[in-house]
């Protein structure tokens, strides 16, 4: 391509502006937080380091117990998830039974129709089944995921029929086949759709803030946003302190398997 | 394995997932439906039928049509942004470029933030007075500006932090397209004399299509779904400017407890969404070309 010398130059400023102005709300955010309050809003370079907020933010909440809500939710969902998708999956994969067209289409018209977006009846079907205030009920209406079906399913086609069929002369059942053959071959796939869950539910925030009325099962999100809500306006360098530490776990994933994540989130959305 | 013993297998692999689905999304949403039709029940009176009743308070309530209107400029300016910006930044960091590793990772962080993450980090943005923003403009001799608390500019300021957080996510689904085009393309396309524009133009963009098709019908629904940043930001005001259709379902149904009005509310959103992303596959399915 006749891509000029001016043009190339161009092009890189265009990109290195998009990306300091994309970086700069991350950095300033790091920057208050490691700063003394009284430098939040006065910039010195030379202004001395300190991780006091982290030490008193830590301090003025519960986080600790927030963060083991949101690490049992994230796992309960994950489990959830693995076993409940790939049973469906392997089901519209490789069995003829008849509605598989018409059950197929009911799961990809959660696409749509998000348990986020159905708040009111969930929260009424979360009651009557006594349900709120707890963790299960923060994960349940995720764990049949029409996501997870649908991307197992289109991985588990992919296995050669040669395979299934030489494990079952062996005389494996479909679950052991599922097993020994489907499941080791599908292990990108898990891979990548448990980072895009385990993101995607660590960060959640309407739905738990809906069905948790107390510490005990209340996830980071919901504990941050009642943190900074006491204290707004009061001490900001507290407040970013508390918000690095809540999208701690998934910036430092993020930044040590920053590869692993970016191939993840396109595996999961492309096919 | 006979057939009758396959379609048991197959319908016990699927059932628990199944029940799930259903009771969580299906039952539910067919509830919400019927649930507009009746009145919230209060204390010792039960629900009764009302008809359209629900529909009529809709049509007359003069909060709804704000809070609709500002759905509606919410989606058709974060939309359109936030996915050219993906398609800029995919193709900027699938080109050569000095410091590449540092500006993709740049334009990806935002995405692995919870959305009341960021708006926590946005709010000290536009805080007036000492915020960043004011500091800058003031520094060149610009009055001061609450950017959430004047109703004209509340939904811009949460526009603008959606933007921030949606365009890395679908730059990396435009990364992946634009990785799997063929060089030879590009090859051919040098020896015919086709500049960047033309190549971009006449190939890129339109080996692109299914792509932004995906992309699109996400955007569309995240727009929707994500009103996370309004609770920190600006709790819906001020005088609901800057309220979005979930949100207002969040005020009647949980600070208000009229949950057969924001049954009605949900069918608007239902129906809006179906056929936004039907109409918008239609639209664009024509112009998709499938290899």
């Amino acid at each position: 391509m006749n891509q000029t010398g001016l043009d190339r130059w161009l092009n890189t400023i265009g990109a290195w502006t998009l990306a300091l102005l994309w970086f700069l709300p991350l950095l300033y955010a790091v920057w208050t937080a490691v700063h003394p309050s009284a430098y939040a809003t006065r910039f010195d370079l030379w202004a001395p380091l300190t991780f006091e907020n982290f030490a008193n933010a830590w301090a003025a909440a519960p986080f600790a117990r927030y963060f083991l809500n949101s690490f049992l939710l994230v796992t309960f969902i994950l489990i959830g998830q693995f076993i409940l998708c790939t049973l469906a999956a392997y089901a519209f994969a490789r069995f003829t039974f008849p509605g598989s067209t018409v059950l197929f289409a009911l799961v990809l018209l959660q696409l749509l129709v998000m348990p986020d977006i159905l708040i009111v009846e969930n929260y009424k079907t979360m009651r009557a089944l006594g349900l709120v205030d707890t963790i299960v009920a923060i994960g349940l209406p995720y764990i049949a995921s029409g996501f997870g079906i649908f991307l197992l399913r289109q991985t588990f086609k992919t296995v050669p029929k040669e395979l299934d069929e030489a494990a079952r002369v062996e005389g494996a059942g479909p679950l052991l086949v599922l097993w020994r053959v489907y499941v080791p071959l599908a292990k990108p796939t898990y891979l990548a759709y448990g980072l895009v869950s385990v993101s995607h539910h660590w960060n959640n925030f309407l739905w738990p803030l809906i069905v948790t009325n107390s510490v005990e099962t209340r996830p980071v999100t919901v504990g941050l946003s009642i943190f900074a809500a006491v204290d707004q306006g009061i001490d900001w360098s507290l407040i970013n302190a508390a918000t690095l530490m809540t999208s701690g776990p998934l910036l430092i994933a993020f930044l040590l398997f920053q590869r692993q994540f970016v191939q993840s989130f396109m595996r999961a959305g492309i096919r | 394995m006979t057939r009758r013993v396959e379609w048991i297998y197959g319908w016990l692999l699927l059932s628990p997932a199944l029940v799930l689905l259903i009771a969580f999304t299906h039952l539910p949403a067919l509830n919400t439906l019927w649930g507009s039709f009746f009145s919230t029940p209060r204390g010792q009176r039960p629900a009764k039928f009302v008809g359209l009743g629900n529909y009529e308070t809709l049509l007359a309530d003069e909060t709804f049509w704000q809070v609709f209107s500002n759905s509606f400029w919410y989606a058709v300016v974060t939309i359109p942004v936030s996915v050219a910006l993906a398609l800029l930044m995919a193709i900027w960091v699938d080109g050569k470029l000095a410091g590449r590793g540092f500006v993709r990772l740049a334009y990806f962080a935002p995405t692995v933030l919870p959305l009341i993450a960021v708006a926590n980090i946005w709010m000290f943005f536009y805080t007036p007075g000492f915020g960043l923003i004011d500091q800058i403009s003031g520094a060149f001799g610009f009055p001061s500006v609450n950017w959430l608390g004047d109703p004209d500019l509340a939904l811009g300021a949460v526009i603008v932090v959606a933007i921030w957080k949606e365009a890395g996510f679908f730059m990396i689904f435009y990364l992946a397209a634009l990785q799997s085009i063929p060089p030879q393309l590009r090859e051919a396309a040098a020896i015919e004399g086709a500049d960047r524009w033309t190549f971009f133009r006449r190939i890129t963009f339109p080996l692109l299509m299914p792509t932004t098709l995906f992309v699109s019908v996400n955007a569309v629904i995240n727009s929707f779904r994500l009103v996370d940043h309004i609770f920190v930001m600006t709790d819906g005001g001020p005088d609901n400017a800057s309220s979005l259709l979930l949100f207002y379902i969040y005020e009647i149904a949980f600070k208000f407890w009229d949950t057969a009005y924001a049954s009605t509310l949900t069918v608007v959103l239902l129906v809006l969404l179906s056929v936004l992303a039907v109409g918008q596959f239609f639209l664009l399915d024509k112009r998709v070309h499938y290899r």
